[in-house]
Order: C-alpha cells, then structure tokens, then sequence
C-alpha cells in the first residue's frame, strides 16, 4: 500500500457500501493505520445513487474533505454506468493508474471499454458480487464479495484481516448464520475476481 | 442578597423563608377586619391569602399578620356570602 | 506495507460514537434529549446504554429541544450531573433556556454537531448554530476529529463544574464531516475516564427539603447587573480552567490540549484562522506550501467562548497577512463572527497585520486542499502588495457560476 491510500466505493442506498466503508476502515485500522471511512451523505432514498470513501495512510490523517482524485474506485452497481445514472463520475479525478473493481457477470476488457479507460494504465478487475451474495447470503448484497476482490487485487489489507474484524465486531449484531454467510461471500469474492 | 460582598452564584436564594423577612404591610390601602362572633372557622381566607398572612391556630382563625397583609381583600371577597365576618376599612393615615 | 501496530489499542469510531461512549464512561445522572441529525446517533446510542444497563442515567424523552433544555436546567438545578446532544434547528429551538443555564451557573454539558440553519433546508456542516449562540454565556468547545471531540466531552465536565466556573459547555463537532466518520480513537478506560471527572457534588439541591433553596428568581436594576458581573468573571476564568484542565488530561492521557492549536506558526509570515475539520484540510495545504519554502502556518481556536484574545493577540503578532475563514455568515454585511472577534483582537497589536476574511463551505459545500491553497495563495499576494484586495468573500463559491459544482446528486 502507498503511504496515502484514497478509495471511493460508487454504489445505490442499501447496498451496503458504507458499511463496506465501515469494514475496510476497521480492518486497516486494526492492522495498524490510521483511517477514515464516510459516507457521503444525503436523504436516505432506497436505490439512489451514494457515494462512500476511505483514506488509509501510515500517518495521522488531517484532510476533512471528500475523497476527488481517489486511487481504488469500487462500483457496486453496473447499472451506474450506463443508462439513466450514467454521468455519476465514476471515474472522475481518480489517478490514471487507478484500480477498478466492478461488480458485474461481464469481463474486465468489457468493462473497461464501457468506462472509456482502454489504452488507459488503469487496472480494472470484475467480480459477480451480486451472483455470489444471493448464493452465499440469500440476498443481494455485493458489499463483502467487493471487500473479498479487493483484499486479493490490491495491498490494502489482507483478506484474514477483513474476516477477522468482521467475526470480531460483528457476530453480536448479524448472529452466527449472516456471519459465516458473509465471509464465504468475501472468500469468494477474493477467489473469483477475474482481470489479475 | 444574603451577603452583600458575594453574593450567591446563579442568583440563588440559599435558604428557604427569606420572603418573610421583608415586610409588604405598609402597602395597604385598606386593612382586613374580622368578627370573630361571625367567623365559622371555614379557613377559606388562610387557603387564599397570597400572603399567607392568615394566621390561624389549632383550626382556628385568629387574626391578620399585619406586617405582610397588603389589604388585597381576597379574604373579605372569598368569606362566605351568608357569614361576612372579614371586611375591609379604610387604613387610618 | 507493513504497518506498524500502534501501542494502545485503537477503536475506529464515528464522531457520535465517540461522544456517546464518553458520555457513557462519564455516566451522567440525566439526559433529556430530542434527536436531530446529524447528532441523532448520540441520543440513540446514549439512549441503547440506558436500555442496556450500562450507566445509571435517567434518560428524558421530550416533546422539543426546549424542552429538553429546560429539563436539563431542572435536573441541574436539582444538583445532577447532566448532557445532551442536538444540532441547527434543535440548538435554535433551546435558545432562551441556554441563557436560562448559563445565568442560573449550571454545569450542563451538550454536544452540537455542527449543522447549518433552515432556511433553505439542509443537513449538512457549517457553525451557522453554534455561532448564533456564541453570546450566550456557554462556554465553546470546537473540536476538529473524532479523537478531540471525545476527549473534549471528559475535558468539558470538568470545566463546566470547576467551582471558579460553573457555567455550561457546549462540545462541537462537524456534522456529517466528523459526526459520521469513522476515525482512529484511542480511547480511555472506564475507571480512568470516572477518576478524571470525578464525583459532583452540587452546592445546592432543589430536591433537598431540608435545606430549600430558591432558582431562577428576579433580580431587577441593581442585582442583575451584580449577577450579570459575576457571570462575566467566571466566563473569563474559565480560559484558565481550560488550560488547566488540559494540561491534566495530557499528563494522563497523552494527547495535548490548549486554548487554541498553532501549526507551523512561530517564523510564518502570514496563516490561516479556522475552526474544526476544516483546520486539518488547511493543515495539509501549510504543509505543501511549507515544502516549496512559503512561510505559512494556522492558527485553530479550540476555545472560542471565552475569546482567548490576549494569547490570539501573542500568536499572531508577528504576522503580515491573516485570513480568517468562517464557516458561517453573521449577515451582518461585514463578515463572519471568526473574522469580527480576531480583527478585534488585532487591533490592539502593534505593526498590526493585515486580515481580511472568507466565508466557506456553508451547508456542507465541500472545502478542498486546493480551496485552502487558493487562500494561500491570495495571503502570499496580500504580503507582496502590502495591499487588501478585497475585506471579505464568499469562497469555493463561484457567483458568477453558483451551481457549476456537481449537483447531480450521485
């Protein structure tokens, strides 16, 4: 990891990507960084588009502001892309080697042609977030299969540190059967992603 | 103001009773009379004098603290229409 | 990389929790309360501790802010120790009873987090509330992380109950901004947080028939002005209680509080004043600057209410050009409260430095490392023209493109 990591998670109300935020956060932070996590906020309207960040650094973090030039971008809904919420700069002021994981069926080439990155130094890497969430959880939920891809595509933190916190932080509040369900999603997700 | 050199933070009166000590009787205009042949012992005035200056004993109305009665005339208003035993006069100059 | 694990354990902790695990550690005896966001998880979770078990509190559910105030004015009446916790319209809606508080010497702690005022309607970050109430004999407490604000809530039990002070305090910290992120806390155990603020004993009881007492009476011409001096007094003592207080909160915690944090300040020829999260983008942008060899610095009032201005006066001295930079208007026409009270104090400087002032991020509006770099930039220009272009302006905030920001709401 760079010694300032900046990440955006693009994604609609309810699927999980401030939580996603949240769980990053803590499990860099329990590895040792220093770190943020927030949304970016709103009127809480079900299948609208949010935003979500996170910085990661080795040093206290000073900057209170939004995350613009990010250098991870995580797309928990296709449907952003194209269509009538197109135009929600998903690429928009992030680095020009910037990682991309998207939650789609489709390969990383399509991808990365439909987000106008070819020729680009970005890397773009795809996940079926949402087919692994329905078999591992039983509802649509690409937060944690997200979580898993970018554990194994980048060096934010390693996929034992996610799962970890999550069972630590979070069995009082989901119970054991939500748990479990989600870390398979997670190892999943970091088994599957395609694009490395 | 119990102690003029620092007084209580917040404007708090520290002890209970303090309105005792100052005397509003020379405001009246009119004093409260009572005939006590009349006076059934009701305590209707005691229940209604802002100034609990209706003293009474043992049940028993007894007379007027003088030295807080404003001469308002809510006892001789409120003693029952058929009995009349408060009235009001005129405080002499 | 190879993180190094830091020495004392960490929480990653949203700015409400934090406050609300204070508040907990503090276990206050009463807490009425309404919620309003952004400050809505402190009640919540505060209210989840109650639920719980976890403190002995007398939680209040009340129909209004003014009523949660007025509540907290008789439970602290009452000899209790007592906190809140509201935002914009709930802090607007307390406004007679915070003077109430503050006049009857009561040591009510409430954490604001920082909202803008309606209308228009809006949610999101700036001082436009707690400026409002700067004059209402509240002590001030801004807090620019997560970390600050949770150690303020310990710190501000301690000011507010100091036998010199015994005024209430208000903690702020910025909504959304600070309320709902999540941050690096180190947080203080249970029985250090109680040996630090310690056991309240009020002077008087309401509830204690034995020895009545009355609050709240009237003082007309000549004792309210007695009582209005004495409150004058304690508002200024209260600056050296908060040092104080700081000082034993570093000796046992570590982290290091004063009445207001320079950076970078002592050879800077001109800096930056500002308040909370703001102050840490700015920081960044210092640091840059300072990497091309400007001599730039900042300046964060922690303490706002009491005006600590003779030491605001001492730091700035030596400065050619300051900007002073407000997260709110006073739309008094001439500037932000931040940039009246420290022209204000300036005045009094000799060689006096140039000031002029800046109205950012209201209602949320995002205030960027390049934001502060363009303030910067307008100082170094300020200090080679000897000359102020212009005394006050609204910044990262184009008038003649108002809405060029992306509005598009994803």
């Amino acid at each position: 990891m760079d010694k300032h990591t900046e990440v955006r998670w693009h994604g609609r109300a309810q699927q999980g990507i401030v939580t996603a935020a949240k769980l990053l956060g803590e499990s860099c932070m329990q590895a040792g960084a220093y770190v943020q996590a927030f949304p970016e906020f709103g009127p809480e309207r079900m299948g609208a588009p949010v935003k979500a960040f996170n910085r990661v650094s080795e040093t206290p973090i000073r900057r209170h502001c939004q995350v613009t030039n990010p250098g991870y971008v995580l797309i928990a809904d296709p449907t952003l892309i194209s269509g009538v919420d197109s135009g929600c700069g998903l690429t928009a002021g992030a680095n020009e080697d910037a990682v991309y994981i998207i939650n789609t069926a489709k390969s990383p080439e399509e991808m990365r042609s439909e987000l106008g990155l070819v020729g680009k130094p970005a890397r773009v890497y795809t996940v079926d977030a949402a087919h692994i969430s329905i078999e591992c959880i039983g509802r649509m939920m690409p937060n944690t299969p997200l979580l898993g891809a970018l554990a194994r595509v980048t060096e934010v933190v390693p996929l034992e540190s996610v799962i970890e916190n999550f069972r630590k932080n979070y069995t009082k509040k989901f119970g054991d059967k939500v748990i479990e369900g989600n870390v398979k999603a997670m190892q999943r997700g970091h088994d599957e992603v395609k694009g490395l | 103001m119990s102690d003029k050199k620092s007084p209580p933070i917040g404007g708090v009166i520290e002890r209970g009773g303090t309105a005792h000590e100052y005397t509003t009787g020379g405001w009246r205009k009119f004093k409260p009379v009572v005939d006590h042949e009349k006076c059934i012992n009701c305590l209707i005035c005691w229940v209604v004098c802002p100034d609990s200056a209706i003293i009474a004993e043992e049940g028993k109305m007894i007379g007027f603290d003088m030295e807080h009665c404003k001469g308002c005339g809510l006892c001789a208003s409120e003693c029952p229409d058929k009995i009349t035993a408060i009235t009001m006069e005129e405080e002499a100059d | 990389m190879a993180i190094a694990r830091n020495k004392r354990e960490q929480m990653g902790l949203t700015g409400n929790s934090a406050v609300a695990m204070a508040m907990k550690q503090v276990n206050p005896d009463v807490f009425p309360a309404y919620p309003i966001t952004p400050s809505t998880t402190v009640v919540e979770e505060f209210s989840s501790y109650v639920a719980d078990g976890a403190v002995d509190t007398e939680f209040i559910a009340v129909e209004s802010e003014h009523s949660a105030m007025s509540a907290c004015v008789g439970a602290a009446a009452a000899g209790a120790r007592v906190m809140t916790a509201t935002s914009s319209q709930g802090l607007a809606l307390m406004w007679e009873v915070l003077y109430i508080a503050s006049g009857l010497r009561l040591p009510i702690v409430l954490c604001d987090g920082n909202r803008a005022l309606s209308s228009p309607i809006n949610i999101h970050c700036d001082h436009s509330d707690t400026m409002g109430a700067r004059d209402s004999g509240w002590i001030h407490l801004y807090s620019e992380t997560v970390q600050e604000a949770y150690d303020n809530i310990f710190q501000a039990v301690r000011i507010a109950e100091h036998p010199d002070v015994m005024l209430p305090v208000m903690v702020c910290l910025d909504g959304f901004i600070t309320t709902h992120a999540i941050e690096n806390v180190t947080p203080i155990g249970d029985e250090e947080a109680q040996e630090f603020v310690g056991e309240y004993k009020a002077k008087n009881s309401l509830l204690d028939t034995d020895n009545p007492v009355t609050v709240g009476a009237m003082a007309l011409q000549e004792p309210y002005m007695v009582f209005k001096y004495q409150q004058s007094e304690a508002i200024k003592k209260a600056k050296d209680v908060v040092i104080e207080v700081g000082k034993e909160f570093e000796e046992k915690f570590g982290r290091e509080y004063g009445l207001f944090e320079s950076y970078r300040l002592e050879d800077a020829e001109v800096a930056v004043v500002i308040l909370s999260s703001a102050a840490g983008t700015t920081k960044v942008a210092v640091d840059e600057l300072r990497a091309r060899g400007k001599k730039v610095g900042l300046l964060r009032p922690r303490l706002f209410r009491p005006l600590p201005h003779a030491e605001i006066a001492e730091a700035l001295k030596g400065l050619k050009v300051v900007a002073c930079l407000d997260r709110t208007d006073s739309m008094s026409g001439f500037g932000g409260p931040l940039f009246n009270d420290v022209r204000s104090v300036l005045y009094e400087v000799e060689n006096r430095p140039l000031i002029f002032g800046r109205i950012f991020g209201l209602g949320g509006r995002d205030y960027q490392v390049k934001d502060a770099l363009a303030v910067f930039e307008e100082l170094l220009s300020t200090l080679e023209t000897g000359k102020v272009d212009e005394l006050i302006k609204y910044i990262t905030f184009d008038p003649e493109a108002p809405l060029s920001v992306d509005g598009s709401g994803c």
